[in-house]
């Protein structure tokens, strides 16, 4: 391997003497002039409102900085496949900091500045530092695949580190309200993931409307609760249970579709909910949800609140300590670090039962199935419902966190995060979803500042990802029963 | 293996009179034929001939429209399988089944594919994955001796070494042993090949036809044998190993009896070889087609 690329380095750097200029700035202008037509109607021409009626105001200064951006950019990247990665990275760097230090008219030529230059100089440190951008797709692939096939090795370790983690911060200095907040909503999204990937990852059926099971959960809770006055503890097993039965309602007439009819589908099922809560107004509260839902109570025996009701023992003073409003955060995230690790450990231990086995046969071929006689339907079905059940629990967990719910909370983008969560991963990798889940949903949360560039980053990173690594972070299988044992076979990888 | 002896018998699976149409096409024409335990029962024919139709047939992927399958098994239980939806024919009747195409769990590895093919019997020891979630001793048990046949198996068609292999990383060869080698995993009384010698080479096709002839004088633990029905192109391969030819020929059945009497049936050399236009045709439409007499029209 070394070998290989110190060859492919020193022919780049063969070639770097002839550098071809009328190529590279020809394709640089192709480029520019591409940039030209898209930014003359987007960048270059803009509708202010007038007193005599709308206008529109030209600003070719954005045009011409844009086309310049585009057309240095793109002769960087071109330099760099030339060999001369060293040169593009300092000028790149320069840029960056011109972008950096000095005033700017606009914002955006600033942001410009600052991202393009940084992209082109990472492009040109990785082209210097390992000659990669010679090498393939293929090369790259196999590459991404062995530490995915490390990481996976490694998780046998990783995952108590992890986990003794997320038990111990509570009671580390670092715990303060906004940390601990963000640690329970990224566990329900790692608890959402683990329950998704059951369906995707595992059996292999894309489900855009997984948050409609959420919603079930959530709605079970509220309304148990809002009508029958029942505790959290007695409605956590019931959301689940009408979540599951929510799920086999829906796979009944759809699990005889096959690919996209079935994501489809379940689209449409995830938004038919959302619409019912919305105008079954007498029950559900419409789109102004169910306020005032009950907090847990610690396993039914105290409260939390300072004064807690007629019969109840408030947790403080049952413990002896002073109270503080954080003991119910604390409790509230003990309880979705416990929900979530019970899914982890269900799909953990299914992939190595029949049942389990039989979910990554159907992924992989289900006419094949038919023949060996699984009985498909059923299959399909317990996915659906325990994946749905799992659904339901964080459902019910995020109405008694919340206090307040609404259809608001249960759009389409809901589902699309879980399953982005999932597929960025690697379907059904459970590591994957916690590190996909740290980047979807930590990063957005640790740059709150930037919210408004954050769905731009979102996208580019979604492309980025399927580009790079289609397949998702961490997609790497091992077999769930070896014959010869110990070691899993390093041959699978270079088998031919 | 004299067939004497076997033809008292009754025969392990009866086709009577079975019709498929797909709309206005007829795929299989009233096609009735025997197929015993401890035989191998090749179905040839030309392309488009409906080999693959009636195998799908027997196998549940389809219902036929006309006709009757029976399955009698060894122990007397009888099977109406055109009655049975498709998975109930592998998991209650013992009808296993390869593919043309080879469909295995490529992303699996090859001892897990095994373990799939048993699944009903783990699934039932496992008490639905309730019992197996538990951890209780029952599942450990069941999944010890589904993991010795699985090995039984692995050994027999020589995949031992590759067992920990993803199965998609398998040369061709081996994956089409590894898919007899699933099918038999279900315990089944009947085993059909669609094409199991296609792009092998001879040595490869040797050492099939040795795995099948395997299967059909082993005795099973059940302490029967089991019946393999084949479709086959390779005509050495059939020739040779087969006890038993059924040809088919535009969804009919053309000939039936053993090699010997199939190879020289003038009706199955005409439907392999062509004949004369002048004979095919009425003289008025071969006259109205102006066709040249030269013109020999050759069978796939």
């Amino acid at each position: 391997m070394t070998t290989h690329s110190n060859t492919v380095s020193s022919a780049g750097s063969i070639k770097a003497r002839g550098v071809d200029w009328v190529a590279t700035i020809k394709d640089a202008g192709l480029a520019a002039f591409v940039a030209l037509l898209l930014t003359v109607p987007l960048v270059g021409l803009r509708t202010v409102d007038r007193p005599t009626g709308l206008g529109i105001e030209a600003r070719p200064e954005e045009v011409v900085a844009s086309i310049l951006l585009v057309f240095l950019g793109r002769l960087g990247l071109g330099l760099i496949r030339q060999g001369m990665a060293m040169p593009v990275l300092i000028l790149a760097l320069i840029c960056a900091g011109v972008g950096l230090v000095l005033p700017m008219p606009t914002q955006v030529l600033r942001l410009v500045l600052v991202l393009g230059g940084g992209v082109i100089a990472l492009r040109a440190a990785m082209t210097v530092a390992t000659g990669r951008s010679k090498l393939s797709q293929a090369d790259r692939d196999r590459r991404m695949d062995r530490i995915a096939a490390k990481v996976q090795h490694a998780s046998k370790y990783i995952g108590p580190v992890a986990v003794a983690f997320a038990v111990v911060l509570p009671f580390t200095p670092l715990a303060d309200r906004m940390i601990l907040d963000i640690g329970i909503l990224l566990l329900t999204y790692i608890m959402l993931g683990w329950g998704l990937n059951i369906v995707v990852g595992l059996a292999g059926l894309l489900d855009l409307g997984y948050v409609a099971f959420y919603a079930v959960g959530a709605y079970s809770y509220a309304l148990l609760a809002h009508y029958f006055g029942l505790s959290f503890w007695v409605c956590l097993p019931l959301a689940g249970l009408l979540a599951a039965c929510s799920g086999v309602l829906l796979g009944f007439p759809v699990l005889r579709l096959r690919g996209d009819y079935f994501a489809i589908v379940t689209l449409g099922f995830g938004e038919i909910i959302r619409i019912i809560l919305v105008n079954w107004y007498q029950f559900t509260g419409g789109p102004n949800g169910i306020s005032g839902i009950p907090r847990p109570s610690f396993f039914g025996i105290a409260d939390f609140s300072r004064t807690p009701a007629e019969g109840m023992a408030a947790f403080h003073e049952l413990f002896g300590l002073e109270f503080s409003p954080l003991h119910r955060i604390v409790f509230l995230y003990y309880l979705i670090l416990a929900l979530a690790l019970v899914v982890n450990l269900f799909t953990l231990r299914v992939r190595k039962l029949p049942l389990g086995r039989a979910w990554e046969a159907l992924r992989e071929d289900d006419i094949a199935c038919a023949s060996l006689g699984i009985n498909r339907t059923n299959m399909k079905l317990a996915a659906f419902a325990i994946a749905a059940m799992f659904g339901g629990f964080a459902g019910s967990f995020f109405a008694t966190r919340q206090g307040f719910i609404s259809p608001e909370s249960f759009t389409f983008i809901e589902s699309a995060i879980i399953l982005a969560i999932v597929v960025l991963g690697g379907m059904g990798s459970q590591i994957g979803v916690v590190v996909a889940t740290l980047l979807v949903i930590g990063l957005p949360e640790a740059f709150r500042e930037l919210a408004d560039y954050r769905m731009l980053a979102f996208g580019a990173g979604m492309v980025v990802i399927m580009l790079w690594r289609p397949r998702g972070l961490l997609a790497h299988r091992d077999p769930t029963i070896l014959l010869h044992g110990g070691k899993p076979p390093a041959a699978t990888g270079a088998a031919k | 293996m004299s067939a004497a002896t076997m033809s008292t018998e009754k025969p392990l699976l009866s086709v009577e009179h079975l019709t498929m149409r797909f709309g206005g096409l007829v795929a299989n024409n009233d096609v009735s034929f025997e197929a015993r335990a401890g035989e191998i029962t090749a179905l040839i024919g030309p392309n488009g001939a409906g080999k693959t139709t009636l195998f799908n047939c027997v196998t549940g992927f389809y219902t036929p429209t006309v006709g009757r399958l029976t399955l009698r098994h060894p122990a007397g239980k009888e099977f109406l399988l055109e009655r049975m939806p498709g998975y109930r024919i592998a998991q209650l009747a013992g009808v296993a089944r390869t593919f043309q195409n080879i469909r295995l769990f490529s992303g699996m590895s090859v001892l897990e594919n095994l373990i799939v093919a048993q699944h009903n019997k783990l699934m039932r020891a496992s008490g639905f994955a309730i019992g197996g979630l538990l951890g209780l001793p029952g599942f450990r048990k069941a999944e010890h001796e589904a993991v010795e046949l699985a090995k039984y198996w692995l050994d027999r068609v020589r995949l031992t070494e590759f067992a920990d292999w993803e199965a998609g990383n398998l040369p061709y060869g081996a994956q089409r042993r590894l898919e007899i080698a699933r099918a038999m995993c279900t315990e089944p009384v009947l085993l059909c090949l669609d094409e199991p010698a296609a792009g092998l080479n001879p040595r490869e096709s040797g050492e099939l036809a040795e795995i099948l002839t395997f299967i059909r004088d082993v005795q099973t633990p059940q302490g029967h044998r089991t019946g393999v029905l084949l479709i086959e192109h390779d005509m050495s391969v059939v020739m040779r190993i087969s006890d038993h030819v059924v040809v088919l020929d535009y969804g009919r059945k053309i000939s039936d009896g053993d090699p010997e009497h199939v190879k020289n049936d003038p009706a199955v050399i005409r439907a392999y070889l062509g004949e004369d236009e002048d004979e095919a045709l009425p003289p008025e439409v071969a006259a109205d087609l102006n066709l040249a007499p030269t013109t020999n029209q050759k069978g796939a």
